[in-house]
């Protein structure tokens, strides 16, 4: 069977694709950012934040890294409404990749917290700071220098996984090529344009964590 | 008054124990060198006296304040005694004048203008006043170490301890970290370092202390100790018995 592709088809859809990356956009970067943020302050208390908070901490680690993606969505977005919490479909996205990032983020970031030399401390502690002044002004920066790799590739994958999103009507790529093939019928060309959107937005995510580092790690190796 | 009083000093890791009831009173200028085997108790007895280690028993007084185990008691101990290890343990992502700067402005609250001209500063007194903008990986072994010296004393402590400073170095490096210790040592700086290096203890230091077996074993001035060392394990160490 012979199948001719059409992308002319999609021209007139051009607006909903293009609503649909900045949609994947926004919500790569609110919830990357905020989950960055919220990952940061789950592995400093995990290594060395207050003992009461860590079983806490590590309860909500562990459910949302055993947990479906689609199921934590479904679960702040239909859920949280019976007890009063009501959501519009894109707070609920984002709230969703901010709760599921901070987890695997605390995660990595935690494994570059605790190569950090015992030396480092010790020298913080020498020169009489706090543990948290420490913790912020010494271990953090090499720490997310460690592991700066393996962050970036978990908010690209992240941002791959908002694509469930769509599934609450949040209109990102693939919403709207789910919405297109459904009118055209054109799912192979829908489809293949979604693909190529979600690999361009990768590469320049990557690009922007690599411009990132080189910005906030001045060095290239961290020694020892 | 002894500026740094050490009494009846024991400490434990489990059933090892380490210091077996050190004491010591070391008055202010003045220099000291400790020697001894490897696993004396040498490390161990100066990171009690910066904290780094709590003590089981006896007591750590550094210019009156005791050395309690709470976090607030042992920061107020720090600023007194600085500390520079044989690792140099400068911070990678920062600069040698951002490594200087730092304690001061996060501990003490200085303006970054202020800290900045005291760092300059610390680093022009131990000879790398050019090297304020470079980061500890392109300067050498010997250079890192002058930083941390450089570090220590921008906080201003009335004593510093030094462990091995000089031990990670390379041969042709050790001099010059010597040298800036030996100015300090001029300039009246309470020290009190662990080193292997004797001629040096024997030329700059007031006393010795030889270590043996967690206890104070010898003690006097370096002329004694290494010119007329009374017991066997000192000459045994100093290799002449
Ligand atoms: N954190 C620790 N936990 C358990 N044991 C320790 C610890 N630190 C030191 N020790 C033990 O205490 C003893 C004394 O160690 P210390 O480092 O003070 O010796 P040292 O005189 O500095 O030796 P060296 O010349 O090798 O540096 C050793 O037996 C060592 O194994
Ligand atoms: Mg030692």
């Amino acid at each position: 069977m012979a199948y001719s592709l059409d992308f002319g088809a999609l021209a007139e859809y051009a607006p909903i694709f293009a609503k649909g990356v900045a949609v994947t956009s926004e919500l790569t970067l609110v919830g990357g950012v905020l989950g960055v943020g919220l990952g940061i302050l789950c592995a400093w208390v995990r290594t060395d934040g207050p003992k009461a908070l860590r079983p806490i901490v590590s309860l909500y680690v562990e459910v949302i890294r055993n947990t479906p993606f689609l199921i934590q969505l479904f679960f702040i977005f239909f859920g949280l409404p019976s007890i009063g919490v009501s959501l519009t479909e894109m707070q609920a996205a984002i709230l969703a990749m901010v709760v599921n990032l901070g987890a695997y983020a605390a995660e990595i970031i935690r494994a570059g917290i605790e190569a950090t030399p015992r030396g480092q401390f010790e020298a913080g502690a020498s020169l009489a700071m706090t543990r948290l002044q420490i913790f912020r002004n010494v271990v953090l920066v090499p720490a997310l220098q460690r592991i700066w790799p393996a962050l970036s590739s978990q908010i690209i994958i992240v941002m791959f996984g908002s694509a469930v999103c769509s599934q609450i009507a949040v209109e990102d790529i693939t919403f709207a090529a789910n919405f297109i093939q459904s009118r055209n019928f054109r799912a192979f060309e829908a489809y293949i344009v979604a693909t190529v959107l979600y690999l361009i937005l990768a590469l320049i995510l990557r690009q922007i964590m690599r411009s990132l580092g080189t910005i906030i790690f001045p060095r290239r190796r961290v020694v020892r | 008054m002894s500026l740094i009083a050490i009494t009846e000093v024991r400490k434990r890791f489990g059933d090892n124990e380490v210091l077996k009831g050190i004491n010591l009173d070391v008055a202010a200028g003045e220099v000291i060198a400790i020697i001894g085997k490897s696993g004396s108790g040498k490390s161990t007895l100066l990171r009690c006296i910066n904290g780094l280690e709590t003590i089981d028993e006896g007591t750590i007084l550094v210019a009156g304040a005791q050395l309690a185990p709470d976090e607030l008691h042992l920061r107020a101990l720090r600023l007194k005694v600085g500390m520079i290890f044989q690792s140099f343990n400068l911070f990678p992502h920062l600069t040698a004048g951002r490594n200087v700067m730092l304690s001061p402005m996060v501990v003490k609250k200085v303006p970054a203008k202020e800290a900045q001209a005291e760092a300059q500063a610390r680093l022009e007194q131990v000879g790398l006043g050019h090297k304020f903008d470079a980061y500890p990986d392109e300067l050498s072994g010997g250079q890192q170490q002058r930083v941390a010296i450089a570090r220590a004393l921008a906080m201003k402590p009335l004593a510093l301890l030094c462990d091995e400073i000089t031990s990670a170095l390379d041969p042709e490096l050790v001099n010059e970290v010597l040298q800036v210790v030996g100015k300090l040592a001029a300039e009246g700086m309470t020290l009190l370092m662990v080193t292997h290096e004797m001629r040096f203890a024997r030329e700059v230091c007031d006393r010795v202390v030889f270590m043996h077996q967690g206890r104070v074993h010898e003690i006097g001035p370096p002329e004694e100790v290494f010119g007329a060392p009374k017991t066997l394990e000192l000459q045994q160490f100093l290799g002449i018995a």
